[in-house]
């Protein structure tokens, strides 16, 4: 089995896809290493999640090559894919009540292997994660009946203990309260610091350019933007990509703020 | 409960088992003919002879029988439970007993012969599965929901061809054997029989609780399990055909026997958890236990013996109604 590279790399060259006659994504080129967070922005239905299965190697492109580490991600098995980029989906719910320690140390399969029951060293690196997302009280408690912030927690860790150094997360704030949002970022950053890359997908450019190192913009299938957050984020664009105005502006900080532009003056900014 | 109690209380219910029946044995008796087998122990020969008639001749056949039915059943309710996502799916989702029960009531239609049957039952239980499998897949890969309504559709098919089994058959003679053979009962299986499925069923569920881990990464959704690097397909049409083929062959050895492969999973949950290579142990342990119990109690509780599809259904539905209690939650 092939090693992981020191530089870890996944990227998408050209990408086409279609869902029977409609096209969903129209020559897509995006990639993303360590050391980054690459948020992805897009309007409901704009392909994102087309993108992250062709990248995870869920579908094949139609045209177009996704390239993991510089090889084609075909030439990899599941089990290398595996140890290299890990998927962290939304919260969802499991039909089983596995504990939160079970759902985390189904992360050790890529490792251990299909068949090889986990070591105390598993449980070690289980453990450590846990502690380290701050949900060691729920390492017990069924998966099941904790809430939606503690359960993409869960998955984060579950990510983490593949030993994966790319992560793709889709849409991970969706329906998480107001401390788990922030947590979810200041985790996303830690992990950046460290050497993870992550690509994230999300509906709030607030929460983008608090982290992210670059964005990207998918619009009608297409790349419409990518490069650094101050460059990508403008009014304009933001307004033609949902649909609604907002203020653009950068606080005493130095750090780009969005506003929603409510009232009277939506309908001005809107005509 | 811990899964290393299991085989304890499977030991102690056989030990029951064989004690009970029309001519009962104190346990003293079978551990001194067990002692005398292994020449510990002296008995006079004409005691011994008693005792090895009633155990080994009558008894154990049937307690072999209804352990490795009671096990391969749940085992593969539980597999297929895992495989579905589906905490409420039976061995018989893809139309396995369907299928069995067509090709037994063919077999009793056409030979009557007891081996003739069960390999028919066997064979039309596979069969059914590939149909249900097939029309699946007939649209394009097959997902989870198009596999339950190509295994509905597979065992509707197989029913009606039974009723027109049925229709055809002698009302005197070949409708009653089928009705009977619907109910299941242990009544017919012989140890050569024994002997020829038993290795198939016990590597079945040990094959299938080889395939705890990549189950736990199943049951997590498709895409998830292919991202912890798990082969989804292969996985899960391994499982089902393994499955398959352990609960067509404990069909084909006793008919239809229902409630075991829903209820026992179920139970083997509350008591040890979800984690499948603990589980389809636990209900493979916990299933023979449970049927060898309602065997006896087949056997026992009135001069005739009562079928033990209806013993398992009428002790099996308290129990799920027990279940549905404390699980509601986990289901939610």
């Amino acid at each position: 089995m092939r090693e992981p590279s020191p530089r870890p790399r996944l990227e998408g060259l050209d990408l086409h896809f279609s869902r029977g006659k409609r096209s969903v994504l129209e020559g897509v080129t995006l990639g993303f290493g360590a050391g980054e967070i690459l948020a992805l922005l897009g309007a409901n239905g704009a392909g994102k999640s087309t993108l992250f299965r062709l990248l995870l190697g869920f579908l094949s492109a139609k045209r177009g090559e996704v390239r993991l580490d510089g090889a084609p991600l075909s030439s990899f098995s599941r089990r290398e894919i595996a140890r290299r980029v890990a998927y962290v989906p939304q919260g969802h719910v499991t039909p089983f009540p596995y504990t939160v320690r079970e759902v985390v140390m189904l992360g050790r399969l890529p490792e251990t292997g299909l068949l090889r029951a986990p070591r105390a060293q598993d449980r070690e690196i289980v453990e450590g994660i846990i502690a380290r997302l701050g949900i060691e009280r729920l390492i017990d408690r069924p998966y099941t009946e904790i809430s939606g912030g503690e359960r993409q927690l869960t998955l984060i860790a579950r990510a983490l203990a593949q030993g994966a150094r790319l992560l793709v997360m889709d849409e991970p704030a969706t329906g998480l309260d107001y401390g788990y949002q922030l947590r979810l970022m200041r985790h996303l950053s830690d992990l950046c610091a460290e050497g993870h890359g992550v690509l994230v997908s999300t509906h709030h450019p607030e929460h983008a350019m608090q982290i992210a190192t670059r964005i990207a913009i998918l619009h009608e299938g297409r790349i419409e933007a990518d490069g650094p957050p101050q460059a990508v984020v403008t009014a304009e664009r933001m307004r033609r990509l949902y649909g609604v105005a907002v203020e653009v502006f950068d606080d005493p900080f130095g750090a780009r703020r969005l506003a929603p532009v409510v009232g009277r003056a939506t309908s001005e900014a809107d005509r | 409960m811990r899964l290393a109690l299991l085989p304890f209380l499977l030991l102690a219910v056989v030990l029951v088992a064989l004690s009970v029946g029309r001519y009962p044995l104190a346990p003293s008796d079978i551990l001194g003919f067990l002692g005398a087998c292994l020449g510990l122990v002296d008995l006079p020969p004409e005691r011994f002879d008693l005792l090895r008639n009633l155990i080994v001749e009558i008894r154990l056949p049937r307690v072999l029988a209804a352990g490795l039915i009671g096990a391969s059943l749940s085992a593969s309710g539980a597999s297929f439970q895992a495989v579905f996502r589906n905490p409420l799916v039976s061995p018989g989702i893809l139309g396995v007993l369907g299928g069995a029960g067509f090709g037994a009531a063919l077999g009793i239609l056409y030979s009557g012969d007891f081996l003739t049957i069960q390999i028919s039952a066997f064979a039309m239980g596979l069969v059914a599965v590939g149909v249900g499998v097939l029309i699946a897949n007939l649209f394009g890969a097959a997902s989870m929901v198009t596999l339950v309504l190509g295994g509905m559709i597979s065992g509707a098919l197989f029913a009606s061809a039974l009723s027109l089994v049925k229709y055809a058959a002698d009302p005197y003679d070949q409708l009653p054997a089928i009705v009977y053979w619907m109910m299941g009962s242990l009544g017919a299986v012989d140890l050569k029989q024994l002997k020829g499925a038993a290795p198939a069923i016990l590597i079945g569920v040990g094959a299938l609780t080889l395939a705890g881990r990549a189950l736990d990464a199943l049951s997590m959704g498709d895409d998830e399990a292919r991202s912890l690097g798990v082969p989804v397909q292969a996985t899960r049409y391994g499982v089902i055909a393994t499955a398959t083929l352990v609960s067509s062959l404990s069909v084909s050895l006793a008919g239809m026997i229902g409630w075991v492969g829903l209820v026992v999973p179920h139970v083997a949950r509350l008591a040890i958890g979800p984690t499948n290579s603990k589980l389809l142990p636990a209900s493979a342990l916990l299933g023979a236990s449970f049927l060898i119990a309602a065997d006896s109690v087949a056997r026992n509780i009135t001069r005739a013996e009562i079928p033990i599809g209806v013993v398992t259904e009428l002790l099996g539905i308290p129990v799920f109604v027990l279940v549905l209690g404390r699980a509601r939650r986990a289901w939610a």
